[in-house]
């Protein structure tokens, strides 16, 4: 009653909601693979940046410690504009579109991904220097005891550990970044917060749409919680702390009703 | 300091069997002398027991043998070998490259007070991880070998259990088997029992009798004076950074000539 007085249009809020258009979901698609793929090269980046970080070379140290400084000191917004707009203001780099494996990729969300990335890479770095660091240490000697060089051992031995420690805070900052993608609407990337923009201004049904993409991002974030938590019971699960008799599902199930599993595996150790 | 390197070259020669060799080991943390000069030689087939109160050196004495510190002065050789430095082309001491260090290191055990098991790999893994990744072997072989190393500490039924699951006791004897799986010429024992249980501390202790009857080389700091006596050729007693009393487990037990062995014994025994 009180929606209907409002000029609520519960048959286009609901429309757009179930069956969306195809503009739409298009912007919801790019959406997902530009946080998808800006996550997994800011692992990449963010493991050398905190492997440099741990480095005995101070010159090592020293450029990554300034590159963490500048990408987590200046706001996301920013750089998209100087990554995107400035640099071709100058012509010191032009985006264009392009086409990879016959995909054709904007030139906006080539150059969403690349800032994405490089600004995650920051954040990913010091976690990923927090997960190395809640590695015993008695880990890295016990893997130096057999002969293995310190390399040996951060591979084979301390990274493999350290994820454990990462994947919370990490699941954290992609939730975060999803959300941060609607930032990416300034240099015209068509994704879902652009998409609703522009399904707002036509059809002046701000309210149902936005509710609608507001939805959508809820059920981005949810997915993830569920992915976040089935890799976690993963982890456990291949160091045997979680039961492993138990299906996989189960498992996850358990991980939302009884979080502390994180916490009870390592007295066991 | 080249002078002072017992044989010159690197290598013990004469036919002596000398597995060890610490010649005027000196080691500071910052202001603190925590080694003022200790020798030992230890010939094959010798298991050297190193008593003395907390905080005498004995555990960084220790550590020095297989490098994991650096003494600030002297000279440590093991199986012939310098460790943790080399000869240059003009007799020059200079440090070993990580790589050498890591080679020095695969053919000396260590065997750690809190066992250091990888917890993310089972009791089989943990054994095969040394002989894979660093002596190059097959996997088949490895498990071969890890089979049969856990077999020898007793744990043949225990191969593919976690770390997470498995007693203090059976995680000490997994731990020796990961070092025995690398056939090193000598086994450094660093209070092996203290974080046990008391009811399995008598397994632990076999395993080490057992490895001492097969004619293994063997340094070992422990607070059990019981097994010292049993298994124990020579006795150190270590204290204030030094070796004040060496000797016999008979001789140093029960005729100790120094008043600060006798004070000590007075309190453990």
């Amino acid at each position: 009653m009180l929606i209907s007085s409002l000029q609520f249009d519960t048959s286009f809020f609901w429309h757009e909601l179930l069956r969306p258009s195809s503009g739409f979901l298009g912007g919801l698609w790019r959406t997902v693979y530009i946080s998808v793929i800006a996550q997994v090269i800011a692992i990449v980046i963010g493991l050398v940046v905190a492997l440099a970080r741990r480095s005995t070379l101070r010159i090592l140290r020293g450029v990554a410690g300034l590159y963490v400084w500048v990408l987590r000191g200046t706001p996301l917004l920013v750089q998209l504009v100087i990554v995107y707009d400035g640099l071709a203001a100058t012509d010191i780099y032009r985006f264009r579109d392009m086409n990879l494996l016959g995909v054709s990729i904007l030139a906006s969300v080539q150059a969403a991904i690349v800032t994405l990335a490089l600004n995650e890479s920051a954040y990913m770095s010091e976690i990923i220097r927090a997960g190395l660091a809640a590695v015993d240490v008695g880990q890295n000697e016990a893997a130096l005891s057999i002969g293995m060089t310190p390399a040996q051992s951060m591979r084979h031995v301390v990274v493999p550990q350290a994820m454990r420690f990462v994947i919370p805070p990490l699941g954290n900052d992609f939730n975060a970044m999803m959300k941060s993608t609607s930032v990416l609407s300034v240099i015209g990337v068509p994704e879902m917060f652009l998409i609703t923009q522009e399904i707002s201004s036509s059809t002046f049904h701000t309210f149902e749409i936005f509710l609608d993409a507001a939805l959508y991002y809820l059920a981005l974030t949810t997915i993830w919680t569920f992915i976040q938590a089935w890799l976690e019971v993963k982890i456990d699960r291949s160091w045997g702390i979680v039961r492993t008799q138990r299906s996989m599902w189960a498992s996850v199930r358990e991980r939302f009703k009884d979080p502390r599993t994180l916490g009870l595996g390592r007295r066991a150790l | 300091m080249t002078s002072s390197i017992p044989q010159g070259s690197g290598s013990i020669g004469g036919g002596a069997a000398l597995i060890v060799q610490a010649t005027e080991i000196r080691k500071s943390f910052g202001s603190q002398e925590v080694l003022k000069s200790v020798s030992l030689d230890v010939t094959r087939g010798e298991v050297v027991v190193l008593i003395g109160p907390s905080g005498s050196g004995k555990t960084t004495f220790l550590r020095c043998i297989n490098h994991f510190e650096k003494p600030n002065s002297g000279v440590v050789q093991v199986n012939g070998h310098l460790i943790g430095s080399k000869l240059d082309r003009n007799g020059q001491r200079v440090d070993a490259s990580a790589r050498e260090v890591a080679r020095q290191r695969a053919e000396i055990g260590f065997v750690f007070q809190h066992f250091n098991l990888f917890p993310n790999r089972t009791a089989l893994e943990n054994v095969m991880l040394g002989p894979i990744k660093v002596q190059k072997m097959s996997k088949d072989k490895a498990r071969t070998l890890a089979i049969d190393q856990l077999t020898k500490v007793g744990l043949s039924n225990k191969i593919d259990t976690y770390p997470a699951q498995l007693s203090g006791g059976q995680k000490q004897r997994v731990a020796i088997a990961r070092s025995l799986a690398m056939s090193p010429a000598l086994m450094l024992f660093d209070e092996p029992t203290s974080a046990l249980d008391p009811e399995v501390i008598g397994e632990v202790l076999t395993v080490i009798r057992d490895l001492a009857n097969d004619g293994m080389t063997m340094i070992v700091v422990s607070h059990e004076i019981g097994f010292a006596r049993e298994v124990a050729d020579r006795v150190a007693m270590f204290d204030d950074g030094q070796i004040v009393e060496i000797g016999i487990p008979q001789q140093v037990f029960d005729n100790p000539t120094q008043a600060r062995t006798k004070a000590f014994l007075s309190k453990v025994l």
